[in-house]
């Protein structure tokens, strides 16, 4: 089993390194993911967006927390106080906890659990209970419509997510994420070295929809729609609260798509069959960076679908994920199993 | 299901989740679910302004909508009976302020055909001119305001873009851009100025390509097309019930356009295309929406090419006075038909003046279209029928 860069002789030093690598990471992932979709936006939308906030408005992000950090903090009168303030706080924990498994180089990540991609999945379905906690105690009706709303949503969207991935960790043996990325490093499709993402197509593209689905992101964000709902289960936060709900969304981004070159796109490695160097130092970094490329990539694409798609309707959204998107995990699932009997 | 959505312990807030509040109880399905009685706006993003809509939901089902209206009212045709005829335009083209030329037209032809009064040909082809670059801009905004409502956000953007640029053109001539107060009883406050001709034909040419980027972004979205087409489905008989006019009429297959039954400026002279729906849902109205862009388009470069030298005023005397008697002009209006009544008692204000808006009427029709709907679909809906809140309450 591979070695984290961050396992150190003594347990508590490396405990500590660990949890400082995490929340770095959490919290900077998020600016670079606010940060382009800024950027990108305004280039698809024929707009300047933000340029005055540091050099080409890279630090309008941080300005903006600083003024959520300054906003009142108001609860409203029937709300159900501790709840509700507790809410924020259960949303944004799944995502700093899925963290500590994702592999962004040979030896850049935190714990190497055999059962990785099990684990990221099932604490990513904690937050739902966050939302439903927000939507309920803010004891406002928009909040319960788009709150409901969600919990309908995630729960459909989250079998086929499961499934996508399951193809994966049956094509690669293995549960560990770690493992799965060494199992791409020399993987070959009838000889030719490819990423999972040519046998796992159909799975790619399921995992990546059940992703935007998850993260409320447009197309599929109907629980926060801001002209039907007003924000769903935002509606009534404000301040630090609601930057809390806009940091999870924005992490979300990149840990889902940290998941998704991890499962389909090789991980750190730049090619099946192109190793990395021998010298650790030089094969982290240059994994790093490989990772990092693929993450920012299929982020661009989140941002590129939301500037291009209106939204779907709850129903229609149902509809698809229960008669699209769940056969079409399966038959993946089916494909998969074949392909590793024959071969 | 319970049959209170407030908590036993939670404090009663006026709008909130409140016992006594649960009007009646719907037979959903299978389950006997109590509906939820919901105020949408009146300062909801999705109502363009203060309408507000008080709506039963049985779960995400709209079991009864009713608008209510009033919040913006502010008494025009009150304050026009204190005005001299000439200062009447600078009111009438305020209440809707996405076609404030198309507006004070109305009045204008009212006062000129009360005094039999001939209007320079010139001054009625800019008319005409000025009308289809107001209907556009209109178009653009409620093309853009529709999108984002569906959760689109560039074509807002987009549309933003060339309003614009086309409120530049016309601010070069009037020197407005929202309320142009261009329009004068016997012609235009003043000629064109050199250089808009070519200015407003590069422009016409333009909007061409434009047109069909936003069809490619809208008009051909699967999403946009899943969301639109048999939503909010208005049939023939009940739009012409409640008097709906414009892009929602015309969606429903029916012809009807001002321009062409009773025409005025200089309409009679060129070709007016009315594009018509087949199913009179959202789909078709927008569609109807975009295509009227088009046609407005072929009429701005016609007048290009037809437009006369000449005079664009005539001289009025100090105190214009219209004969004692009644008079009720139509025009077709970027929302639908606009109607104005203008009684004289041959002082030199109206002793009464009526208007009919589009979007008043238009309004009337959304209890009937929301009913039975979907909660999501009452913002498809709702944008789709094209109003102004200010038209509506005047």
């Amino acid at each position: 089993m591979a070695e984290s860069i961050f396992a150190l002789d003594s347990f508590w030093l490396s405990l500590i390194l660990k949890l400082v690598a995490v929340v770095a990471f959490f919290l900077v992932a998020p600016l670079i993911a606010g940060y382009q979709e800024h950027k990108v936006m305004a280039f698809m939308q024929n707009r300047l967006g933000p340029m005055e906030a540091g050099p080409f408005g890279a630090l309008q992000l941080v300005a903006d927390g600083i003024k959520f950090i300054q906003k009142e903090d108001i609860i409203p009168a029937a709300a159900d106080k501790r709840v509700f303030s507790a809410a924020p706080g259960v949303v944004l924990i799944p995502t700093l906890i899925m963290i500590a498994v994702l592999p962004l180089s040979p030896g850049g990540f935190a714990e190497d659990l055999d059962v990785g991609i099990f684990f990221a999945l099932a604490v990513s379905s904690v937050g739902v209970v966050g939302v439903m906690m927000a939507a309920w105690a803010s004891a406002s009706k928009y909040s319960l419509i788009g709150g409901i709303r969600e919990a309908a949503q995630l729960i459909a969207y989250e079998i086929p997510l499961f499934i996508a991935a399951a193809a994966v960790v049956m094509q690669a043996g293995t549960m560990s994420l770690v493992g799965i990325v060494n199992a791409q490093a020399d993987f070959t499709a009838f000889g030719i070295p490819v990423p999972y993402a040519v046998p796992q197509a159909i799975g790619l593209v399921i995992f990546g929809i059940a992703a935007l689905a998850e993260l409320n992101r447009p197309p599929f964000d109907m629980p926060i729609a801001d002209s039907e709902v007003i924000a769903g289960h935002m509606t009534e936060y404000s301040g630090l609260r609601f930057a809390f709900f806009l940091l999870t969304e924005f992490g979300g981004m990149v840990v889902y798509s940290a998941l998704m070159v991890v499962l389909f796109l090789g991980g750190w490695n730049i090619w099946p069959g192109v190793p990395l160097p021998d010298n650790a130092i030089l094969a982290n970094l240059i994994g790093f960076g490989v990772s990092m490329v693929k993450i920012l990539g299929l982020v661009f694409v989140m941002t590129w679908l939301r500037s291009t798609y209106p939204r779907l309707r709850e129903d229609q959204l149902q509809r698809f994920a229960w008669t699209v998107m769940i056969p079409l995990a399966i038959l993946q699932l089916i494909v998969t199993a074949i392909g590793k009997v024959i071969a | 299901m319970s049959e209170t959505l407030a908590r036993p312990d939670a404090p009663v807030i006026p709008g909130g989740p409140q016992e006594g509040m649960l009007v009646e109880v719907a037979g959903g399905g299978e389950l006997d679910t109590a509906s939820m009685n919901l105020n949408v706006g009146p300062a909801h993003p999705a109502t363009h302004g203060v309408l507000r809509l008080v709506v039963d939901l049985d779960g995400e089902k709209i079991v009864k909508a009713q608008p209510v209206i009033g919040y913006m009212h502010r008494g025009f045709e009150k304050l026009a009976e204190d005005r001299d005829y000439r200062q009447i335009i600078a009111l009438v083209n305020r209440h809707d302020w996405l076609s404030a030329f198309c507006n004070e037209i109305g009045v204008a032809i009212a006062v000129e055909r009360m005094l039999e009064m001939e209007v320079p040909d010139r001054a009625q082809w800019i008319r005409t001119l000025m009308c289809e670059w107001n209907r556009i801009l209109n178009h653009l905004l409620l093309l853009g305001s529709y999108a984002l409502e569906l959760g689109a956000l560039t074509p807002m953007f987009y549309s933003v873009r060339e309003r614009e640029d086309i409120q530049n053109i016309l601010e070069s001539a009037t020197g407005g851009r929202l309320h142009f107060t261009y329009c004068r009883v016997g012609g235009l406050k003043e000629d064109l100025p050199r250089g808009f001709l070519q200015a407003s034909a590069d422009m016409a040419t333009r909007m061409k390509t434009c047109i069909a980027q936003y069809e490619d972004l809208l008009l051909g979205n699967e999403i946009f097309m899943l969301r639109t087409k048999n939503v909010g489905v208005l049939p023939q008989d009940v739009a012409l019930d409640y008097g709906v006019t414009g892009c929602a009429l015309h969606a429903t297959g029916i012809t009807e356009d001002v321009r062409i039954s009773e025409p005025y400026a200089a309409y009679d002279k060129v070709d007016v295309r009315v594009p018509v729906g087949t199913n009179g849902d959202s789909f078709d109205r927008f569609y109807c929406l975009i295509e009227r862009m088009k046609a407005s388009v072929d009429i701005i470069e016609q007048v290009h090419d037809n437009i006369p030298a000449g005079p664009v005023n005539v001289k009025l005397p100090k105190i214009v006075k219209a004969p004692e008697g009644s008079i009720y002009v139509r025009t077709e209006n970027p929302l639908g038909q606009g109607g104005y009544y203008l009684v004289s008692d041959g002082q030199k204000t109206p002793w009464r003046m009526k208007m009919r808006t589009p979007s008043f009427s238009n309004v009337q029709a959304i209890p009937y279209l929301l009913k039975d709907q979907l909660m999501a679909d009452m913002i498809a809906i709702l944008g789709s029928v094209f109003f102004v809140v200010g038209d509506v309450d005047r």
